[in-house]
């Protein structure tokens, strides 16, 4: 059995992005506080639903960057 | 009972409605027949974006999450908040890794991960410790959601074990006739309702409450008031440890889970995934609101359910509804809650019958099945599955449901060498992934059972936050069991491929190649792949 193309992979420079969401959400001391509030939420809570944007920023480009043309 | 009428008369209706869309669900985007685990197990492998966002959306974020979230947050704080790090961090740490597994498994016409394990490292035994593993961990889950469906029926006033009986009887009878199909076609109803209701809830509610100011204010005052320690609106020096690492575990966890694998491998192709990675954190936004819940419980001074003396925190959420909404939209509220357990609980127990046939039943009981034989096989076990979590409920303590779950998933993190390492390196020797699993299953278990709970006078079990100072170290923090566990598991399965090597110990075949990980749809399949030699 072969793979038509047996050189593709899923190598990229670009995946190195998704390291941004992974670390961010881990880091408490960002996000650990009650000021400044925003829209009457505590820091802790609007800055990490904030890095769900993040999330989807950084997965997005990798998707759209790394897509095999077919 | 009489003056939630309206509720049960809205709730009955719904949950009708999506039984019988259960149902139908066999004639849905109908195959030639379903007699084959690609089908019945599987949906045909055919599922586009739309229809898997739905279906892994539902699968994931379960009925006993929103439930048992915001309790969280209603009972201790900012550590319940752990749900939000965790179902961000998730995405892109398996946005690589779940797309090499789908490969792999189209290749292979792999259904579950132990199926994958038994053909990368040639060892049946290795594979049937994977789908034990993922058939433990799975049952407690659909057992809680049974718990998520019991909140919202002593909300409304219904009493007894009966009603949960008939609801699991009929998701059984449509699950076994539909298979996946059904969960998938169901999810389109319970995610919208799911969506409608928690839109209103966080833009009525906070304004009936003077704002979210004065609610999170409200929180605040409250956890003040409690001598807890840990408890806040905000982490302390103690627990950021087991607050990230709990995210990091969960997170490292969730793909590992059976059902979350059946959802993967039930896309079409890789671009499904791919798109789905960053789709899905729409429901962690979900999550993350449904959270708050709990805080306007507290602002709103809603007070649990109590039955026999103990307060049921998991009632907290039908209780606000209740307090807040017209009787009409509580009904439907509380629909979208017990039909948010009928999606994960098809699925879960869906793939605890595939590792069933595939793992044990053709291993070591039938090893010519045919096709249909495995069909049949996995449509009985989903029914032995279902009853046996409905015995859990009636005949146990909930309490002890939550404890295996808690329990399940620093278990199943104890797959994640074999599984998921193992779709990148072929380096660990069989011999070794066996011993680091029995090593870090074992190191798990002692480090749960010696975390306990001054509060409630809980010796074992009692969560998942090991102190530190336990291990001889000088500190009050702690960190989440899951990842010690598997820090152990790494270790001794680092060190057991080490000695395998040098005592040269024969180690299994590997009957994948390197161009396998990268397959796509439309790429020739290896068919028929015989597991046996």
């Amino acid at each position: 059995m072969t793979t038509p193309n047996g050189d593709r992979s899923d190598r990229s420079p670009w995946n190195w992005l998704l390291i941004v969401p992974i670390i961010l959400p881990l880091l408490p001391f960002l996000y650990n506080s009650d000021e400044p509030r925003l829209l009457g939420f505590p820091l802790f809570y609007w800055l990490q639903l904030a890095f769900i944007a993040v999330g989807v920023t950084g997965t997005t480009i990798v998707y759209q960057m790394t897509k095999r043309r077919r | 009972m009489d003056q939630h009428l309206t509720e049960i008369v809205i709730f009955t209706v719904l949950f009708l409605l999506v039984s019988g869309m259960g149902f139908v669900a066999a004639r849905w985007r109908r195959p030639e027949t379903l007699a084959s685990l690609d089908e019945w197990g599987l949906g045909g492998r055919s599922f586009g974006s739309w229809i898997t966002w739905f279906l892994v959306g539902g699968d994931l974020y379960t009925a006993y999450t929103f439930v048992a979230v915001p309790a969280l947050l209603w009972g201790a704080g900012a550590t319940g908040f752990f749900a939000v790090p965790y179902t961000i961090v998730v995405y892109p740490i398996v946005f690589l890794v779940l797309i090499r597994l789908w490969s792999v498994s189209h290749v292979h016409g792999f259904v579950t991960p132990a199926d994958f394990v038994r053909a990368r490292f040639g060892s049946p035994t290795l594979a049937l410790l994977i789908a034990i593993t993922g058939i433990v961990a799975t049952m407690p889950y659909i057992a809680l959601q049974l718990v998520g469906i019991e909140a919202v029926l002593k909300s409304m006033g219904v009493t007894g074990h009966l009603p949960i009986v008939i609801a699991f009887a009929i998701l059984a009878a449509y699950t076994y006739q539909s298979g996946l199909r059904a969960p998938a076609l169901i999810a389109f109803v319970k995610d919208t309702l799911i969506y409608v209701v928690i839109l209103v809830a966080i833009i009525a509610i906070p304004a009936q409450l003077g704002g979210w100011d004065s609610i999170f204010d409200a929180a605040q005052a409250k956890f003040d008031a409690t001598p807890a320690p840990g408890d806040g609106i905000l982490l302390n020096g103690n627990n950021q440890l087991q607050y990230v690492t709990l995210a990091l575990g969960s997170a490292l966890a969730l793909f590992l889970y059976p059902h979350s694998i059946t959802g993967v491998l039930a896309s079409k192709n890789r671009d499904v995934i791919k798109r789905n990675m960053s789709a899905l954190p729409a429901y962690s936004l979900l999550l993350g609101l449904i959270a708050l819940l709990g805080y306007m419980a507290i602002a709103a001074g809603v007070k649990p359910i109590v039955t026999e003396g103990k307060p049921d925190n998991n009632t907290i959420v039908p209780q606000l509804f209740d307090q807040m909404f017209p009787d009409w939209f509580t009904g439907v509220a509380y629909a979208a809650i017990g039909i948010g357990a009928l999606v994960p609980a098809a699925i879960m127990s869906i793939a605890a019958a595939n590792l069933f046939t595939r793992n044990i039943y053709r291993e070591y009981l039938k090893p010519d099945a045919s096709d249909a034989d495995e069909a049949r096989v996995s449509k009985i076990v989903s029914l032995l599955v279902k009853v046996g979590a409905v015995l859990c409920i009636l005949f146990l303590d909930t309490g002890f449901s939550i404890d295996l779950q808690l329990i399940g998933g620093v278990i199943i993190l104890q797959t994640l060498p074999a599984v998921a390492l193992g779709l990148y390196t072929r380096w660990f020797h069989r011999g070794g992934l066996i011993v680091g699993w029995i090593a870090g299953m074992t190191s798990g278990m002692l480090l749960l059972y010696n975390i306990g709970n001054p509060a409630t006078g809980k010796l074992h079990f009692a969560g998942s936050a090991f102190p530190l100072e336990k291990l001889g170290l000088d500190t009050t923090m702690t960190i989440y069991a899951g990842v010690l566990a598997l820090a152990v598991n790494l270790a001794v399965a680092a060190l057991g491929t080490v000695v395998a090597r040098a005592a040269k110990v024969a180690d299994g075949g590997d009957a994948t190649r390197p161009d396998h990980y990268v397959a796509d749809q439309g790429d020739p399949r290896v068919k028929d792949l015989d597991l046996t030699h």
